[in-house]
């Protein structure tokens, strides 16, 4: 199987100038790599750097040091040293990023807010919408929320709309920040069964996930964050 | 978050070491960056950081002191805009570059009909039947969301929302490649500026239009752009990837502008 992702000695260090300078060194040396069809978890305790981990490989947070290898498009993008432009060519057509929260923009329907990274790629309108028809079904958000915008919808049917968007596109690297946190028994299911599927056709996956039941489940392989712990 | 633009590897519009003063006062130093089609650049900072002077230099309406800008014309050859003549300039201006001013009062003509506001800038590239031209301005009314049934009357008599938006048909309508926008959403209530944000967003997506948005709204540059530029006395204080500038600052400004938001 080939590597899609592969981090050598990453590092990332906040320095707070407002406040005083401080340097907050997050994590360091992260070093680890992971293959097409692979789901690996990152484990260790909220404040770790599973998350900052996660914006670092999407170029959300800048990296200090090291290297994030990225196949994109046949070839090893270093995405530490690459440019804003090449950053967001890899974000349309290589890598996806599932994130806790729904970042709703205002007045677009759910459906259009799920079907929109597939017609970024160039998928007939059409063919997207029903597409997004479909995850929503199976997410089980009611057919009467679909033309509605997420912002007024619940946390869960949030993080579905959420989920439905990053699962949408045939990205070949998915990154899951906490997909499942507020979902009930049904839907975490759901989210199990779909992260199943794209390990079938291929997808690296990285995630974090909290609940042990559903890390058994997807797990290929696991990385303790806090073997990177930046110790002062 | 604005999808991202195509890969091409021609930039439409590239700025050089520009600078402008005013006898002692420096408006703007060293500032050089590359545009690409269908990219979409905000230039953030409060008052008097040099971010309008810039953006004037950017569309030719003001000399810079030093440095230079260039831009792909539609033949594919890249120009310096000091050395244009005037017919080139006049192409520029009418039909493949739009500017949408803070204040639509200075973009409109306020006491013509809306539909002649949009006809206009049709008519300055040759178009002549007034049926196209008029049927051209109702589909660009509904597309900027404003009710067919006010095409004869006069911007002045619309809400400060209608004459923002109806100013952006009266700029997209010639299918520019480049718009300039100056404080787009500045002035505007609230919930009038949530709308024009999420119509902007669709249309540049929609189009595949460059565009320099200078704002101090730190929101509309979200929502809006694909990089940002972080302006601070005339100098470049911080650029990138828009997210990355706005969730990760490196700079103490940037941290402080930032920090400053209030949580909605």
């Amino acid at each position: 199987m080939s590597v899609m992702i592969a981090i050598e000695s990453a590092e990332k260090t906040f320095t707070m100038h407002l406040q005083g300078g401080i340097r907050l060194a997050v994590v360091r040396g992260v070093s680890f790599q992971v293959h097409a069809g692979e789901c690996m978890v990152l484990s260790g305790p909220s404040g770790a750097g599973k998350s900052s981990i996660l914006k670092m490989i999407f170029g959300n947070y800048r990296c200090d040091g090291g290297r994030i290898g990225v196949r994109h498009q046949g070839v090893i993008l270093d995405l530490a040293q690459a440019e804003p432009r090449a950053i967001l060519n890899v974000r349309r057509h290589t890598i996806g990023y599932v994130s806790q929260f729904l970042r709703a923009v205002p007045r677009v329907p759910a459906l259009d807010v799920v079907a929109e990274p597939l017609i970024a790629t160039g998928a007939p309108r059409e063919i997207a919408r029903e597409q997004a028809a479909k995850l929503l079904r199976r997410l089980n958000i009611p057919e009467r929320l679909w033309s509605l915008p997420p912002s007024t919808f619940s946390g869960g049917e949030q993080q579905r709309i959420n989920i439905a968007r990053g699962f949408i596109s045939d990205l070949p690297i998915l990154l899951l920040d906490e997909p499942t946190a507020s979902l009930d028994a049904a839907n975490r299911s759901v989210v199990v069964e779909l992260i199943e599927a794209k390990k079938k056709a291929g997808v690296a996956m990285i995630a974090i996930v909290h609940d042990d039941d559903i890390r058994r489940q997807i797990a290929d392989s696991t990385v303790d964050v806090t073997a990177f712990a930046a110790a002062a | 978050m604005i999808e991202a633009p195509g890969m091409s590897d021609q930039p439409l519009l590239v700025a050089e070491g520009l600078a402008k003063t005013y006898g002692r006062l420096v408006a703007c130093r060293d500032i050089s960056f590359t545009l690409y089609p269908g990219e979409v650049l905000a230039i953030v900072g409060e008052s008097g950081s040099g971010k309008s002077t810039l953006l004037q230099m950017l569309s030719a309406q003001l000399a810079p002191s030093a440095g230079r800008v260039s831009y792909r014309m539609r033949d594919g050859v890249l120009r310096d805009l000091a050395a244009l003549g005037e017919a080139e300039r006049r192409f520029l201006f009418r039909t493949d570059w739009g500017y949408v001013h803070q204040d639509p009062a200075q973009g409109l003509r306020m006491a013509v009909s809306a539909g002649a506001n949009v006809g206009e800038r049709l008519m300055a590239v040759g178009w002549n039947n007034y049926g196209r031209i008029r049927q051209t301005a109702s589909s660009w009314l509904d597309r900027v969301e404003i009710d067919v049934a006010r095409i004869d009357d006069a911007p002045r008599t619309y809400s400060g929302g209608m004459r923002q938006r109806l100013q952006i048909a009266r700029n997209l309508v010639t299918e520019p490649r480049l718009v300039f926008m100056d404080e787009p959403t500045g002035g505007l209530d609230v919930s009038v500026q949530a709308r024009l944000l999420d119509l902007m967003r669709s249309l540049v997506n929609e189009l595949g239009l460059a565009a320099v948005v200078v704002t101090h709204d730190l929101a509309v540059a979200r929502l809006l752009s694909h990089r940002v530029i972080v302006m601070k006395e005339g100098r470049v204080i911080e650029t990138g990837l828009t997210d990355q500038v706005l969730d990760d600052p490196r700079e103490p400004y940037t941290q402080l502008l930032v920090s400053s938001i209030l949580p909605p």
